[in-house]
């Protein structure tokens, strides 16, 4: 196809200089009908599988959507009642302070400990590169078994994090990882912190490579070296890839639910419950598709703040 | 010139086939049922996809079809997908035409209108007991049958009882006293599962139930008093604050290693506990608060229904495969081989005294009690209800009586 389209192009290039003018206005408005439908396909496609199911998305939300309309087709509007009580109920603002803990604390490890490793890998040593493989491997893990593998280690009685404390000598009983209410957010954010950080150090290696070495050795006979070079080279120049880094990471965290769902389903007691596991809650779980759906819509509303926010961010980084 | 020309035509090919993709798809839902006549296929649908259950439902099937002279064509969904997918079948009028149902869902799935009821059919509902056909029944009609039931108990090691001098617990005193003396080093004396799910809430029916408890409102003091024992046993050490993130097969697990003397579980994992050559177990009902009251156990069990596919024939069909898998004879069959309880109570005395170690279950099966019988398509959110007040309290966020309070009041 590609090759169709250079020589469709180069054809309309030979054409400018054509004998007359409207014969170069033919091949023109072929061009401009060649490029609509090669983006046809596109538009079709991102129609079809992202329009549809955000619209129906936001239709449902406004009806009465229960399990009966599956069979009977109807779903008689219901106005905002969806999302008054959605919003009324006293999980409400439970949830909300939980996503925002959830992604605060997720960015910040998730950023800190991969820019530290990004860092760290752009140094040469032996078994950089095999090491820095390795550190893929909880991107490889389907998110269902990772979560399945740290339920076992943060376990209180038996798990491998507790019995490694206890032969160090550092406590006596097991802690509640997973099953007491103020250490559970911080044990899940943990865990999505450790999934995140591939992510972050690919991304944020990337950038590195991508400072000309000369930057350093100018900054170095400046007397710029360790800590000042990071601070008046490298970070500046990263910016870009970090503020893209930051906001992607942000909208992939809001909508995390397999890792919670599997590590503690939402509980104890509802403190790990987000506004994503509470909208799947109610639609899958107590069959109320309408509310499921009106969770759902705030969670993409904050989201679209932060993909404006990427878009915007994007456009500066490609300018510059 | 040309090659462009070609290329469009590519191109607009592409973009008509894109197109038409929802057409194509549309068109296979919408294909007419062979009209009349004989009925050669039946299609099935259920979530038994793991062994042995897979074979011992699928052989049933198939034996039942040829009975009635048609081929079976089944589909085994994993359990978590199976309501996701019937509500899709149902929406694009692809139902199958048998259905199988975990109980609790199947008044969700009737109120829909998705199901016909099997008196349409002629099946005789004789025989069973009140709990299981109310399992099955959704505005006074029987939709569902259960070929086999189970329910949940309590497992106790012999030795490990034995050593400690302790009897299996009858009370809820004794339960305290016995798991008390049963806690010692790595080994807890009770265990159970308490998480966010329903599965947390069906395992605290039984001490709910029993105290006269009752999920239409659960702000009450029968209630709180059956969740104040399981706060007392987690607040005391005798059970694990894991249990807030076990699952049932968690629990067996620590039975299993010998973590727990004593646990509250199903039938269905006495396959594995039967594999440990070393591990005698003994199996009693679920302590009550005192000798006057009677133990109640919760329903489980998956019924069989025949959904409405507008199709005559092939629902007459599919109603003689629902009746033959509940069949005295397959009611037992199935159940020997899968360690659950014929739904039957005639069958399930017959097999309680040919399967002494079941003999528990086939008893409290009897007065077993659905969870969906008195609130029916509320159920679920009424379960979620449940279960977060249960780990409200065992967290100590609050006690058991203003737990359930904040529960019931939403």
């Amino acid at each position: 196809m590609s090759t169709t389209v250079e020589r469709v192009s180069h054809r309309a290039a030979e054409a400018i200089p054509g004998p007359t003018g409207a014969r170069r206005l033919g091949y023109r408005r072929r061009e401009r009908v060649y490029q609509w439908l090669f983006l046809l396909p596109a538009a079709a496609y991102l129609v079809l599988f992202f329009g549809y199911p955000v619209v129906k998305n936001v239709l449902m939300s406004f009806q009465d959507y229960s399990t009966s309309t599956f069979y009977t087709g109807e779903a008689p509007w219901v106005g905002f009642a969806n999302y008054a009580s959605v919003l009324s109920s006293s999980l409400f603002s439970t949830s909300l302070i939980n996503t925002a803990l959830f992604t605060a604390g997720s960015i910040a490890g998730q950023f800190v400990l991969g820019l530290g490793l990004a860092v760290f890998f752009k140094q040469r040593f032996p078994l950089n590169g095999i090491l820095r493989s390795l550190l893929l491997l909880p991107w490889l893990l389907p998110l269902i078994v990772s979560s399945a593998v740290w339920r076992w280690i943060l376990d209180k009685d038996s798990g491998a994090l507790n019995n490694f404390l206890e032969s160090l000598g550092l406590i006596s009983t097991g802690i509640p990882w997973l099953t007491s209410t103020s250490l559970a957010l911080a044990a899940v954010v943990g865990v999505n912190i450790w999934i995140g950080i591939p992510f972050n150090v690919t991304v944020l290696y990337g950038g590195l490579q991508d400072i000309p070495d000369e930057l350093y050795e100018a900054a170095a006979l400046d007397g710029a070296t360790g800590w000042r070079a990071f601070r008046h080279v490298t970070w500046p120049m990263l910016r870009p890839v970090v503020s893209v880094v930051l906001v992607l990471g942000v909208v992939y965290t809001l909508k995390v639910l397999d890792i919670i769902l599997g590590l503690t389903n939402g509980g104890p007691a509802n403190s790990t419950q987000t506004i994503a596991t509470q909208s799947y809650a109610l639609s899958f779980q107590d069959f109320k598709f309408g509310e499921g759906a009106a969770m759902g819509n705030v969670l993409v509303l904050i989201s679209l703040v932060f993909a404006v926010l990427y878009l915007r961010v994007n456009r500066r980084a490609v300018d510059e | 010139m040309k090659s462009a020309f070609v290329s469009t035509k590519a191109a607009a090919l592409a973009v008509t086939a894109l197109a038409g993709i929802p057409l194509v798809l549309s068109g296979c839902g919408a294909s007419p049922a062979p009209g009349g006549g004989a009925v050669s296929e039946i299609t099935v649908v259920d979530y038994y996809n793991n062994e042995p259950d897979k074979s011992v439902i699928g052989n049933t099937l198939e034996a039942c079809g040829s009975q009635s002279g048609v081929s079976i064509k089944r589909e085994t969904i994993p359990g978590k997908s199976l309501i996701a997918k019937v509500l899709q079948q149902a929406s694009s009028k692809t139902l199958p035409d048998v259905l199988m149902l975990d109980n609790p869902d199947l008044q969700q799935i009737a109120g829909t209108g998705a199901l016909a009821p099997l008196s349409d059919f002629k099946i005789s509902t004789d025989g069973y007991p009140e709990g299981i056909l109310s399992a099955g029944t959704y505005k006074d009609k029987v939709y569902g049958l259960a070929p086999t039931v189970n329910t949940i108990a309590l497992f106790y090691n012999k030795d490990v009882l034995a050593q400690a001098g302790v009897t299996p617990p009858k009370t809820w005193e004794e339960l305290k006293s016995a798991a008390a003396k049963l806690t010692s080093g790595d080994q807890y004396g009770l265990a159970f599962n308490a998480n966010a799910t329903y599965e947390g809430t069906w395992q605290f029916l039984p001490f709910m139930w029993s105290n006269g408890g009752d999920e239409k409102n659960i702000d009450t003091s029968e209630t709180a008093e059956a969740l104040q024992l399981w706060t007392d046993l987690v607040d005391s050490g005798s059970v694990s604050s894991s249990a807030l993130n076990w699952t049932q097969a968690d629990v067996n697990d620590q039975f299993v290693a010998g973590k727990a003397a004593m646990m509250v579980n199903g039938p269905w994992q006495i396959p594995v506990l039967e594999k440990q050559a070393s591990l005698q177990y003994g199996v009693v009902n679920i302590p009550v608060k005192d000798a006057s009251k009677t133990a109640v156990g919760p329903l489980g069990g998956e019924v069989w229904t025949v959904p409405q596919t507008g199709n005559k024939d092939k629902q007459a069909k599919a109603a003689e495969i629902v009746a033959c898998m509940n069949s005295d004879e397959n009611q037992l069959a199935m159940a020997k081989a899968r360690n659950t309880i014929p739904s039957k109570t005639a069958v399930a005395e017959q097999f309680a005294a040919e399967n002494p170690k079941l003999a528990s279950f086939a008893d409290l099966v009897k007065d077993a009690r659905a969870r969906t019988g008195q609130l029916g398509e509320d159920w679920p959110a009424q379960a979620t209800k449940i279960y977060t007040a249960i780990q409200t309290a065992l967290t100590d966020k609050a006690t058991p009586a203003d737990a359930l309070k904040q529960a019931q009041e939403g």
